[in-house]
C-alpha cells in the first residue's frame, strides 16, 4: 500500500504573527517556518503505517517556494521514503492545491492520500475534502484512529455527539485531526538519512493546473488589544462592577 | 509574560537566532536543532523545576535522549552510534542549555566521558555489549577518576586495581562522580603500575559490583544531578574488562578531556545567551521610575556587553570545533576556550542577576539557578588554573 502526504509550510505555531504595516497580510519576512502541525500528525500516521506493515511506501509532498523542500526533509526525516515539490512562490488557495494533488494522485496511484485536516495559516480545512471530491474517492476528515483493512479502512471522527466510525473504500482521502497521534521527533539517524532521500523537483506548469487566485484580501487587521483587568475585593464588588457594566 | 503591555510590544526577544549562521552549519544541523528545540520544550524545560526539588530527574529521560540519538553523537554505527561532526554535539548543548539546568546535561550526557574511552580500546566482546545498551539509554555510564586526595591531578591518582588470578582487585576512592549514585557502569581510573601517568589504567566496573559503595553528594548547584563519592573495598573486575593496555590509561583519560571540555564550553555559553534573553526581556518588562529599564544607559551597556562577551566566545567555540572535525587535537586552544567560555558564563550570570534585581534571586528564575551553577563548570572538566597551565605548556612558554 503506498501513502501520499502532502505537507504545507507555513509559519510556525510559536511565533507570534503581526499583521503587515500596509495591512495587506501578515509578516513573513524573517520569520520562521515549519511544518503545519496537522500535516506533521498525518505524516506520523503515515510512518505508523509503514512501520506496521501495512504500507510499503510514504511519499512526502509539497506546494511552495523552494525552501519547502526542509518541509518535506522533515517529513523525511520522520521516515518519508521519498519527496516530491511543486515549486509555486505566491500564495496558494485549497482548490489550485487539491487540482495538483489530483494529478500527482493520477502519477503516483496512492491507496491513501493523508493530510492535515486544516493549515494553520489559513486555516480553510478544505484541500482535504476538494481533493476527495475531485478524484471521485471517499472522504474520512477529522480522523482521530484510522485502521486500514482490505481494500478498505476504518476511520474514527470525533463529531459534536462523539465517536463516529466510518468504513471507506480505498484508495481514499483521510485528514488528520489533532488526537490521532502524538507526531514523534526526528531522530538524529534519522535526520542523516533523510540527506540521501530524493526530491522530485516539479512545476505547477508540469501538472497543466493554473494556480491564478480565486479569491483576493482587501485587509488584515491586528485582533483589538486586550485591556489590561481590575481586582476586585470581594464577590459583592464584583457584582457591582458587572453591573455597572450593564453585564448583570 | 501575561502583563498585556507585553504583549502589543515587540515580540520576545531570541538571543539564539544568531546562531547556526556560518559556513560550517548544513541542514542537517538546522534540522537536527529544531528536533532537539522541540524535544527540550516538550521534555525537560517544564519539569526541571521539579527535578531540582526532588533531586533527580526520571530514568527513562535517558531511554527518550537515546531514542533519539542525543546519546549516540559520534560513535560508530557499528556500535548504535551516529557518525556526526563535533558542531552538532555543540547544538546538543547550546538546545539543553535553553531548559537552564546544568543538572540535567551533567548527569544526561555522563555517557559522553565515560563511553568514548570503552568504544576506542574495550576488548571487543565488552565495547559491543556495553556501549550499544548506554547509546539507547538503557543503562546509564559515568567517569570516575577524580578522589578525595586530587582531582586535576591525574597522574598522581592513588585507587589502586592489584592482578590477581583473572581479575583485578580494586580498592579506594573516588568522587564528585556525576550519575555516581545511578550508574550501571563505571569507567575507573586506577593505578595498576608505579607511580605517576605510567601506571594508570582504565577498568570498566559494574555498578552492582560486590564492594562497591556510593554515597550522595549535596551541592551547591546541579540538585538533579545524582553526584557521588564511590568507595571500591576489594572490588573484582575481570581482567576482561581492562580498557585498552594495562598502564597506558593516562593518554586515553586525557584525550577525553578534550571532547568534554569542547561541550562544557558549548554548554556555558548556552547558559550565557540564556542569561542575556532572560535579561533583555526582563528589561524591556520591568518599569522603574516611570520608565522601562532597558531604555537605561547602564542596564543597556551591560547587555552589550554581554552579547559581545558571548559572540566572542561562539566564535571561538566554533573555530575549534572546525579544527577537531579536520582531526586535530588543539588541546591549547580547548583550555584557552573553555576559561573563555565559563568567565564569559560569569560575567553574563552576575549581569542577569544584577538586572532581574530581587526577581533574579528568588527560586525558579532561570538565572537564579545558572548563577548558582556557574563555579562547577569553572571546576568541573578542569580547573581554570588548570587550564591556564595547560594551555602555557602546550603553547611552550
Amino acid at each position: 500500500m503506498k501513502v501520499l502526504v502532502p505537507v504545507k509550510r507555513v509559519v510556525d505555531y510559536n511565533v507570534k504573527v503581526r499583521v503587515k504595516a500596509d495591512n495587506s497580510g501578515v509578516e513573513l519576512a524573517n520569520v520562521k517556518m515549519s511544518m503545519n502541525p496537522f500535516d506533521e500528525i498525518a505524516v506520523e500516521e503515515a510512518v505508523r503505517l509503514k512501520e506496521a506493515g501495512t504500507a510499503t511506501e510514504v511519499v512526502v509532498v509539497s506546494i511552495g517556494p523552494k525552501q519547502a523542500q526542509e518541509t518535506i526533509r522533515t517529513g523525511l526525516a520522520m521516515g518519508g521514503d521519498r519527496g516530491i515539490l511543486v515549486e509555486y512562490d505566491a500564495e496558494t488557495e485549497p482548490l489550485a492545491v487539491a487540482k495538483l494533488l489530483k494529478a500527482i494522485a493520477a502519477e503516483e496511484n496512492p491507496d491513501l492520500v493523508v493530510l492535515g485536516k486544516q493549515a494553520i495559516d489559513d486555516d480553510c480545512s478544505q484541500t482535504g475534502q476538494m481533493l476527495a471530491q475531485l478524484l471521485g474517492w471517499s472522504q474520512g476528515t477529522f480522523a482521530s484512529k484510522v485502521t486500514p483493512g482490505d481494500g478498505t479502512v476504518d476511520v474514527t471522527r470525533e463529531i459534536d455527539g462523539g465517536l463516529e466510525t466510518i468504513q471507506l473504500k480505498m484508495p481514499a482521502v483521510v485528514t488528520a485531526d489533532l488526537r490521532l497521534n502524538e507526531p514523534r521527533y526526528a531522530s538524529l539517524p534519522n535526520i542523516m538519512k533523510a540527506k540521501k532521500k530524493e526530491i522530485a523537483m516539479k512545476t505547477p506548469a508540469d501538472y497543466g493546473v493554473d494556480m491564478t487566485p480565486r479569491l483576493s484580501t482587501e485587509r488584515v487587521e491586528e485582533p483589538p488589544e486586550r485591556q489590561a483587568g481590575v481586582m476586585v475585593e470581594s464577590v459583592s464588588d464584583l457584582v457591582a462592577a458587572l453591573k455597572e457594566k450593564g453585564a448583570l | 509574560m501575561d502583563d498585556p503591555r507585553r504583549q502589543s510590544a515587540q515580540p520576545d526577544y531570541d538571543a539564539f537566532a544568531p546562531l547556526l549562521d556560518g559556513p560550517w552549519y548544513t541542514d542537517e544541523h538546522r534540522a537536527f536543532r529544531e528536533s532537539v528545540r522541540r524535544f527540550v520544550e516538550a521534555e525537560i524545560s517544564p519539569h526541571v523545576d521539579a527535578w531540582d526539588e526532588a533531586g533527580a530527574f526520571p530514568r527513562e529521560l535517558y531511554k527518550k535522549a537515546g531514542q533519539m540519538g542525543l546519546l549516540a553523537l559520534g560513535y560508530p554505527e557499528e556500535l548504535g552510534g551516529v557518525e556526526a561532526d563535533p558542531f552538532f554535539a555543540l547544538i546538543l548543548q547550546q538546545e539543553v542549555a535553553r531548559a537552564g539546568s546544568g543538572g540535567v546535561p551533567a548527569s544526561l550526557f555522563s555517557s559522553g566521558i565515560s563511553m568514548p574511552p570503552v568504544a576506542h580500546f574495550a576488548r571487543d566482546a565488552v565495547r559491543r555489549t556495553v556501549v550499544p545498551q548506554v547509546l539507547a539509554g538503557d543503562k546509564i555510564a559515568a567517569l570516575a577518576v577524580t578522589e578525595p586526595g586530587g582531582g586535576s591531578d591525574v597522574a598522581n591518582l592513588r585507587t589502586t586495581a592489584r592482578r590477581d588470578g583473572d581479575d583485578y582487585v580494586i580498592n579506594g576512592e573516588k568522587t564528585f562522580i556525576s550519575s555516581g549514585m545511578r550508574a550501571d557502569y563505571l569507567t575507573v581510573a586506577v593505578r595498576t603500575g608505579g607511580e605517576g601517568a605510567g601506571g594508570i589504567s582504565l577498568l570498566l566496573v559494574d555498578g552492582d559490583a560486590p564492594g562497591l559503595a556510593r554515597t550522595a553528594l549535596k551541592k551547591m548547584g546541579w540538585w538533579c544531578s545524582d553526584t557521588a563519592t564511590l568507595y571500591f573495598d576489594d572490588v573484582r573486575v575481570p581482567v576482561e574488562r581492562l580498557v585498552g593496555k594495562e598502564n597506558q590509561g593516562f593518554h586515553a583519560a586525557m584525550v577525553n578531556f578534550n571532547g568534554e571540555r569542547l561541550s562544557l564550553a558549548a554548554l556555558c555559553n548556552g547558559f550565557a545567551l540564556v542569561c542575556l534573553e532572560e535579561a533583555v526581556n526582563y528589561a524591556r518588562q520591568r518599569h522603574t521610575f516611570g520608565r522601562a529599564l532597558i531604555t537605561r544607559q547602564a542596564i543597556r551597556h551591560k547587555l552589550a556587553t554581554m552579547a559581545q562577551r558571548i559572540r566572542a566566545t561562539q566564535a571561538y567555540i566554533e573555530r575549534t570545533a572546525w579544527a577537531m572535525g579536520e582531526g586535530r587535537q588543539p588541546a591549547a586552544d580547548i583550555a584557552l576556550l573553555k576559561n573563555q567560555a565559563t568567565e564569559t558564563l560569569e560575567h553574563c550570570a552576575r549581569e542577569a542577576v544584577q538586572i532581574f534585581g530581587g526577581a533574579g534571586y528568588l527560586r525558579g528564575a532561570k538565572v537564579e539557578r545558572i548563577y548558582r551553577e556557574v563555579r562547577v563548570m569553572a571546576i568541573g572538566g578542569g580547573a581554570e588554573e588548570i587550564m591556564r597551565d595547560l594551555a602555557a605548556n602546550q603553547l611552550g612558554f
